[in-house]
């Protein structure tokens, strides 16, 4: 279980000091796909680098299956049992993808066989990437691909993805969600998944809203999603009937 | 051979003994092992230190390895190599040197190889320095390689020095001929107070001429590391350099790439980057479990292909 307590992060631009999450209180039981949702700059990726130690909270508690999590290091997290999915990954020159998704399966080398489960996963062929080096070569949504086969590899108890749907194609993003589906349905792990995509909203058992640093909504889907679909709020200027 | 000779055969040619094929093994300016086959014939030079390599036209699939190892601190020698190589060949050279220094003299060597390749033909020469041992005395290795590729052939050249050369100054001139062309792969990494220099040109002499040059270094502690990569294009040809270095602690490079045309159709292009190991990489990594010790590691092993 994953629990969220008072969490807090401000960050100082040198002229002022902005509260980027607020106070935020959230627990998510597990096995449950939460998706996360809100407007850009709402707090999100802060809230999942927060949990996965990459940002470390001005104030606030994090507790993983009962362990207080707030001063570990990224890696003690991630031994324990959480990993990231990055929005935007970066590029390893000279590292070939077995090669990144073998580390992410715990550090043995991966047979073709095992990558090639994983690859297929997100819709890439593994005959084609196998030996590809995670560099400039790839493109921004092949390099997204790779990221999101880190973490299926990974096989942790918390799997956060970042907008794993930024850059990827529609035929690619079917299969994505299929994955979700199928992982969600086939492993107790618990799922965060940053995402503005109705098909993979409407994977989840829960959603949370956070916009403007605070959670404004969260429920099971079913009550959630219908209001998100019918607020099309737009621009509050234009609203208020100017 | 002693156990130490082993070793550095193991670390300079990949080697576990003896080599399959032709072969010359060099210890402290002495002939340590030598054999010809019927399509490469190994002599000794008679007016200076070194050897002759003839490679017959129509050789396929054989491979001469010609390791130098140097044991006796405060050795130091200059050998010259040359290479006649036949047309329609497909033959792997695997060179190296590898230096134990246990004294607190200098040891030196200083190998000058010089390929003249025929026609059609496609050479792999593989090129791996290391030293070792605890004495004061320095590790110098100065490489020279000359090449002559001829029309419709292909040379790829790939050098590696990872470890415990203090000091390198490498000198490579290549000149490609028609329908030919030069790859060449450098892989650098330098620690504690190493020098390396590297000078380049690659000449693209003739017609549809290709050259590429990928350089990929690492300089730690207070190493310095200088490249000058340069092709020049005389013809309607195509020519590549890329160059990335790491730079860690207080080491310093400098990477000066450079392109000449005297064609109008010369075709070339040149990149050169140089910087930490990025942030995220490691923080990537490390949600992978890795400590920050590791991710480096894995990130230096990626990037210098070990």
């Amino acid at each position: 279980m994953l629990e969220i307590k008072g969490l807090s992060f401000s960050a100082d631009n040198g002229a002022e000091r902005i509260d980027i999450l607020k106070e935020i209180d959230l627990s998510v039981e597990q096995g449950t796909f939460l998706v996360l949702t809100g407007p850009n700059g709402g707090g999100k990726t802060t809230l999942a680098k927060a949990i996965s130690g990459i940002v470390q909270p001005t104030g606030g508690k994090i507790i993983w299956n009962g362990t207080d999590i707030t001063n570990l290091s990224i890696t003690e997290r991630a031994r324990l049992g959480i990993s990231y999915g990055f929005q935007q990954p970066p590029r390893f020159i000279g590292m070939k993808v077995i090669d990144l998704l073998s580390l992410a399966a715990g550090g043995k080398k991966l047979s073709r066989m095992e990558c090639c489960n994983y690859l297929n996963k997100v819709g890439l062929c593994a005959a084609d990437y196998v030996d590809r080096e995670v560099d400039t070569s790839l493109s921004g949504g092949e390099v997204k691909r790779i990221e999101i086969a880190t973490i299926l590899a990974r096989g942790s108890g918390l799997m956060i993805f970042d907008e794993p749907e930024a850059g990827i194609d529609l035929w690619s993003f079917a299969k994505l969600t299929e994955t979700f589906r199928e992982l969600h349905a086939t492993s107790n792990a618990t799922i965060i998944v940053i995402s503005h995509q109705e098909r993979i909203i409407s994977l989840a058992d829960e959603i949370a809203v956070l916009s403007g640093g605070k959670i404004s909504e969260y429920g099971k889907r079913d009550d959630i999603f219908p209001r998100l679909l019918g607020e099309g709020r737009g621009c509050e200027y234009m609203r208020k009937g100017n | 051979m002693e156990k130490l000779d082993l070793g550095l055969l193991k670390e300079i040619a990949l080697l576990d003994g003896v080599p399959s094929g032709a072969y010359n093994i060099r210890k402290n300016g002495t002939s340590a092992g030598r054999f010809s086959t019927e399509n490469i014939r190994i002599e000794p030079k008679t007016d200076k230190q070194g050897i002759d390599i003839n490679i017959k036209s129509g050789t396929k699939g054989e491979t001469v390895h010609i390791p130098v190892i140097l044991t006796e601190s405060g050795y130091t020698e200059t050998v010259y190599n040359d290479f006649f190589i036949g047309d329609d060949c497909d033959v792997t050279i695997m060179a190296g040197c590898g230096i134990h220094n246990c004294g607190d003299s200098e040891s030196r060597h200083d190998g000058v190889h010089t390929f003249y390749i025929g026609k059609n033909s496609v050479i792999r020469y593989a090129e791996r320095h290391y030293g070792d041992g605890e004495g004061k005395g320095e590790r110098i290795m100065n490489p020279e390689t000359v090449a002559y590729i001829g029309e419709g052939s292909v040379l790829q050249m790939d050098t590696v020095q990872i470890r415990g050369v203090d000091s390198t100054v490498r000198k490579t001139k290549i000149v490609v001929k028609k329908d030919a062309s030069a790859i060449i792969n450098e892989k650098l990494m330098t620690h504690g107070n190493q020098l390396a220099e590297s000078d380049m040109d690659l000449i693209l002499e003739g017609e549809n001429a290709t050259g590429r040059i990928t350089s990929r270094s690492v300089a730690k502690d207070d190493s310095k590391q200088i490249f000058r990569p340069c092709v020049v294009g005389k013809a309607d040809c195509f020519g590549h350099i890329r160059c990335d270095s790491i730079l860690m602690d207080r080491a310093t490079i400098s990477s000066v790439p450079a392109v000449a045309a005297e064609h109008t159709d010369a075709n070339l292009v040149h990149e050169a980057a140089i910087g930490r190991i990025a942030g995220d990489q490691l923080i990537k990594l490390m949600t992978l479990g890795l400590t920050e010790e590791e991710a480096e590691e894995k990130i230096l092993e990626g990037f210098l292909g070990e």
